[in-house]
């Protein structure tokens, strides 16, 4: 048999071969920095999303203090009418101290009163409820001072900004600087990030509520989630018949896994609230709803640690005498618990993080108060975000990131532990 | 109360195990060959009392509601209720409520004062009647199960096929959920399209759903054509994907073909936190990073960009998609067999002939699965939009104005109080009647791809 | 040069008498290590052109790793270190100047399980020819396609579906698909991995055959764990055992008169 002709050359095939290598190891070469440059992109895109968060978000875990020394003046704060009482009066007179020329007229004297936080009256009213008798004393307090004043401390507002275009003030900016001056002016870490319920002030807005809410709303969706989800898992795996019903149930949870989250919240919305009349914004319903999208989750990764077991072992439990469910329970199930938990750990993980859902069932109201129980109306850590990225004031923007950050290092603790699991406890068969 | 009631009949079902493996061991000790081991005896008593006794509590919880609401509405003094609408009875049960949770504002009638401590007085009587129940329902159960302690009595059996039971009803959790899911969506559409012809709603080219919600209210008539919704989801999940594929089956090749071991190793993990930050957080790294970046890039070329521009949206979204892709590009990559490989090497391709000409057109069916999926996610993705795009639904495909999306007019139409009986309330779920469908057929094509690829190699 | 592959006494001198032969490789003192273990020791050898050259032995002693380091197959594999010259017409292969995709292309390879691409027949073979550049026009493919298939002696087979998916034929079919495929690149030596294996007697044999009429052209190395196989296509054998190269000679010497214990050992089946 002869040779095509287009391979019959004096040098042969391997001629061609030679001339055509350097340019295939370039087109392999611009392959692979392609490839580079993809994973490159996606490292700097993640990299400016941290560095975002974080250059915006560090500022709110610090807070502005004023330290003043307040007259509790008893013709302003009476015994007889706590809580009631001029608080604010006082404190502005206080400030008035300072800056006599500022009595002067009406106006001045409440651009003064508006230096300290909103919240600085209440702080001073809980502690002489606390403690009547300091009426008529001076009593130092320290409060955060409000968010423009903040800002201009933290550096985010530019003194070089004409005045017009300057959220303080020539005059509000000199004010400022006096008390920084006397040593009024301190910046602490801020605690109230974490201790302080939601508030319209940024400088006193806290992430309690939505902690509180957050943690009733996953414990919830574990309690429901983890039974149901292991008993699912071990039927589907372990007992069900290979036949139509356990293919459309399978069929079912895969696609579970893949619903939109917003349809979750409609459900909730039209069954949990509307049917069956359960509150609004309550954390046992937002765990309710976050239980049925953690399932699928839940099932998928026992069904795996299930499989991960060697049917040997099966095998010489049920050789011994034992009972298909004693098999199961007393032998597969404890060996397959390190897999699952880390798959439920990575479940609850993505279930903090869940937004939409909760919106449809009003956990975005804006509450000041953390819930005593999974009934009361709250926020979850997500829902406040949004809120909070949604609000208008400057200052929830460090606010926001901050929270984001916070909302991060939990998942970030969650998967870690989640990892570490598998590390430990992970068998080679 | 309610952990009242459950702490009680799961007290009283332990005291029933306990009772059960203990006469059972006396048996044992007095000579006879139990069928079942004594934990079996326990264990029957146990489930015994605690399954109807949760399901009890569980329903008493669910009624006690909606049955109390009733019995104080009708026990209004007669005549009260007359002529009012079902919203204006609704608003008064609603401010008997909270006086009986002590909220009063300004001067009641006497009626409704006399109502709400009713309304406390019956809660009270219903809770406590509950926790009777449970007890009363649980010990009886708990005596029944003592009864048939015995050496033929078969426990192990009884218990196991409790166990399966209850296993099944587990499983058939997620059919009923895909039942409610159905069953809702579909209730509220159908009242929906008895108020909005079908016609109307499918081939509308306007979509204002603003109408108002009081009868004197001046406002637009509302029109509930979906198409620039529709249109503008597209638009989005285009602008996603075109960025999402590349990068992601691109950074999946060169992970899994060429990259040394060590970048393997920080890369991968890198990607998994990509993958695991919530979508609200990169919505919000939308409007704070990326939307006033495209705006000021538009601007330095003399483009208009809008604030909205459904480029941020849709950039943002395609980050978040990237590692989705990549690692079911990864997934399908790595199915490929070694001897596909070497067949390809042997031959005296190079790594990027043989991923390309070969690996690549193998793996196609699972990364197009994975694609799906992805477009699937795209499309139901509902934070970033809801931050990032806008609301105004247009009817362009211009990628720099801004367009809505049918998860974000989901969440502007229920977002705050929603009462289920205004066609902006019920056009929420007719959207999300669709968004569920499209997906789940993209879902089953996309699971179903997947899967038979997986045969293949398997 | 006739062979008689249903033969039950197979083992014969070859007609070629010995002298005329000409080395095609040479290798001196190989080691191949996996990590720290070393599955090749010190092997030396000579390959000899246009002739079949039989590695056998117990599994895992090292024969299909040897194999693999005559057209560096074993550099896909992460931790596989080769030491030792091998050289290829004077030439070692393992100098830096060598590209191993030249390389590959001179020393094709079959392996174990006929592992045909997911595409057409045709296009099967004409990958290799289509990503070296070999031809351009559509006619050249069709007469390379063509003849490669002839080669492989499965032209008539399947010149009526040749659009149709090559993972679509029989076991030996496959085989000797992946085998045409091997020789649409012109290459000179042909190296293969235990190609029979996965294969039926009847399959084995029409392989077998193949492997006879090629050796007229391509030196031919073949990994094998059947015996009687290395006796009926075998010039020359070489013995493996536990990574060290226990004895090389032809293939009648090798079977009738051992030199070494251990091959007498195992050829009589007393291992293995």
């Amino acid at each position: 048999m002869d040779l095509p002709p287009v391979l019959r050359s004096e040098k042969g095939a391997i001629e061609t071969i030679r001339k055509g290598v350097r340019k295939r190891n370039r087109s392999q070469i611009f392959l692979q920095i392609l490839g580079i440059g993809a994973i490159s992109f996606a490292f700097l895109m993640l990299a400016i999303l941290l560095l975002s968060l974080t250059s915006t978000g560090y500022k709110a875990f610090v807070q502005t203090y004023l330290t003043l020394d307040v007259y509790v003046d008893p013709a302003e704060v009476s015994e007889e009418q706590l809580p009631r009482g001029g608080f604010d009066d006082v404190i502005e007179a206080a400030l008035l101290q300072y800056f006599p020329e500022a009595g002067e007229d009406r106006a001045t004297r409440r651009a003064l009163g508006g230096l300290p936080s909103n919240g600085a009256q209440f702080i001073l009213r809980d502690k002489v409820a606390a403690d009547p008798s300091r009426i008529g004393e001076t009593i130092r307090i320290s409060v955060p001072v409000s968010d423009p004043y903040d800002q201009l401390n933290k550096g985010l507002i530019d003194r070089e900004t004409p005045e017009q275009r300057r959220r303080v003030d020539n005059r509000e900016v000199a004010w400022f600087d006096a008390l920084k001056e006397e040593g009024l002016i301190r910046t602490k870490l801020n605690w109230g990030l974490i201790t302080r319920p939601d508030s319209r002030f940024p400088e006193l807005a806290g992430l309690k509520g939505a902690l509180i809410g957050s943690f009733w709303a996953l414990l919830v969706c574990f309690v429901i989630s983890f039974p149901l989800g292991i008993g699912a898992a071990i039927y589907l795996e372990e007992f069900a018949p290979k036949n139509r019903v356990s293919d459309l149930i399978e069929v079912n949870i895969n696609n579970l896994a893949a619903v939109p989250s917003v349809v979750f919240g409609l459900l909730a919305l039209a069954v949990f609230l509307g049917w069956f009349g359960m509150p609004r914004s309550a954390p046992l319903v937002g765990g309710m709803t976050l239980s049925l999208m953690t399932m699928p989750t839940i099932i998928i990764a026992t069904r795996a640690a299930l499989k991960a077991v060697p049917p040997s072992i099966r095998e010489a439990a049920l050789g011994v005498g034992a009972s298909k469910h004693q098999v199961v329970f007393g032998h597969v199930l404890p060996l397959a618990f390190p897999g699952i938990l880390t798959g439920t750990i990575i479940g609850l993980a993505q279930a903090l993080g869940e937004t939409a859902p909760l919106l449809l069932i009003g956990m975005n109201a804006f509450i000041t108060s953390a819930p005593a129980t999974p009934l009361d109306a709250s926020t979850a850590l997500p829902t406040q975000i949004f809120i909070w990225a949604d609000s208008p004031e400057r200052g929830f923007v460090s606010r926001t990131s901050a929270a984001i950050l916070v909302l991060l290092s939990f998942l970030i603790v969650m998967n870690g532990l989640a990892i570490f699991l598998r590390n430990k406890f992970e068998r080679k068969w | 109360m309610a952990l009242t009631a459950f702490t009680v009949l799961f007290a009283v079902s332990i005291a029933g195990y306990l009772w059960n493996r203990r006469a059972a061991s006396v048996l044992r000790e007095g000579g006879a060959r139990l069928h079942s081991l004594s934990g079996f005896h326990g264990l029957y008593s146990f489930l015994t009392a605690a399954i109807p006794a949760v399901v009890v509590v569980l329903f008493w919880l669910i009624l006690q509601g909606p049955i109390i609401d009733w019995l104080v509405m009708s026990g209004l003094p007669a005549g009260t209720l007359d002529g009012l609408s079902k919203g204006a009875r609704q608003l008064t049960l609603a401010e008997i409520k909270s006086i009986a949770g002590g909220r009063i504002f300004g001067t009641p009638e006497p009626w409704k004062l006399e109502a709400a401590e009713r309304l406390n007085s019956l809660r009270q009587v219903g809770s406590v009647l509950m926790v009777i129940v449970a007890a009363a329902l649980s010990g009886l159960l708990v005596l029944l199960a003592r009864q048939k302690v015995s050496d033929i009595f078969r426990a192990r059996h009884k218990v196991e096929r409790t166990l399966s039971g209850l296993m099944i009803f587990c499983a058939t959790v997620a059919i009923f959920v895909t039942f409610g899911i159905v069953a809702s969506l579909l209730f509220e559409t159908v009242r929906f399209f008895e108020r909005v012809p079908v016609g109307e709603f499918l081939f509308g080219l306007n979509w204002e759903p603003q109408i108002p919600l009081r009868e004197d209210q001046v406002a637009a008539e509302g029109a509930f054509g979906w198409i620039p919704v529709i249109l503008g989801t597209i638009v989005i999940t285009i602008l996603a994907l075109l960025l999402s594929i590349p990068v992601g089956l691109m950074s999946a090749i060169y992970l899994n073909e060429f990259a040394p071991k060590r970048v393997r190793a920080v890369a991968k993990p890198i990607l998994e936190i990509l993958a695991g930050v919530p979508t609200v957080v990169y919505g919000f790294f939308a409007i704070l990073v990326v939307a006033p970046a495209l705006r000021s890039f538009g601007a330095s070329l003399g483009i208009p960009v809008s604030p909205n521009t459904a480029m941020a949206a849709g950039g943002v979204m395609g980050i978040m998609l990237i590692p989705f892709i990549s690692s079911f590009a990864e997934d399908a990559l790595s199915a490929v067999p070694q001897s596909l490989r070497e067949g390809s090497l042997g031959l005296g391709s190079t790594r990027a002939e043989m991923v390309t000409k070969v690996l690549f057109p193998a793996a196609i069916p699972g990364i197009v699965g994975g694609i799906l999926l992805a477009v699937s996610r795209a499309i139901g993705e509902t934070m970033i939009v809801v931050m990032a795009a806008g609301l105004i639904a247009k009817l362009t495909v211009n990628p720099l104005e801004s367009v809505t999306t049918v998860t974000v007019q989901i969440v502007t139409l229920l977002i705050g109080d929603t009462s289920f009986d205004n066609p902006k309330t019920l056009a929420a779920f007719a959207l999300g009647m669709m968004l569920f469908l499209v997906t789940l057929v993209i879902n089953i094509f996309a699971i179903r791809i997947v899967r038979k690829y997986r045969e293949i190699y398997d | 040069m006739v062979t008689d592959s249903s033969s039950t006494q197979p083992i014969r001198e070859t007609a070629r008498p010995v002298h005329q032969e000409r080395t095609k490789i040479s290798t001196h003192e190989v080691d191949v290590f996996y990590g720290a273990a070393q599955a090749i020791r010190k092997v030396s050898i000579d390959l000899y052109e246009k002739a079949v050259t039989a590695f056998i032995g117990p599994s895992g002693c090292g024969k299909s790793t040897f194999l693999r380091c005559l057209n560096r197959m074993n550099d896909t594999i992460d931790v596989a270190r080769v030491e030792g010259t091998i050289l290829l017409d004077g030439q070692d292969i393992y100098d830096p100047k060598v590209d191993p995709v030249q390389l590959r292309a001179r020393v094709g390879m079959v392996f174990q399980k006929p592992n045909p691409f997911p595409k057409s027949i045709y296009d099967n073979i004409a990958y290799g020819p289509r990503i070296h550049g070999l031809a351009t026009r559509k006619s050249d493919f069709d007469d390379i396609v063509e003849w490669s298939l002839r080669k492989a002696a499965i032209w008539d087979e399947v010149k009526d579906r040749l659009d149709q998916p090559g993972t679509g034929l029989s076991g030996g079919q496959q085989q000797r698909l992946c085998i045409a495929r091997a020789l649409a690149v012109q290459p000179e030596v042909l190296l293969m991995d235990e190609p029979c294996s996965a294969l039926d007697p009847i399959a084995t044999a029409k392989v077998e055959e193949l492997i006879a009429e090629m050796k007229m052209e391509y030196t031919i190395v073949i990994v094998t764990h059947n015996m009687q196989q290395a006796g009926r296509v075998a010039d020359r054998t070489a013995f493996f055992y536990l990574g060290d190269l226990i004895e090389y000679e032809t293939t009648a010497k090798l079977f009738m008169n051992p030199r070494e214990e251990q091959t007498e050992a195992y050829i009589s089946g007393r291992f293995g």
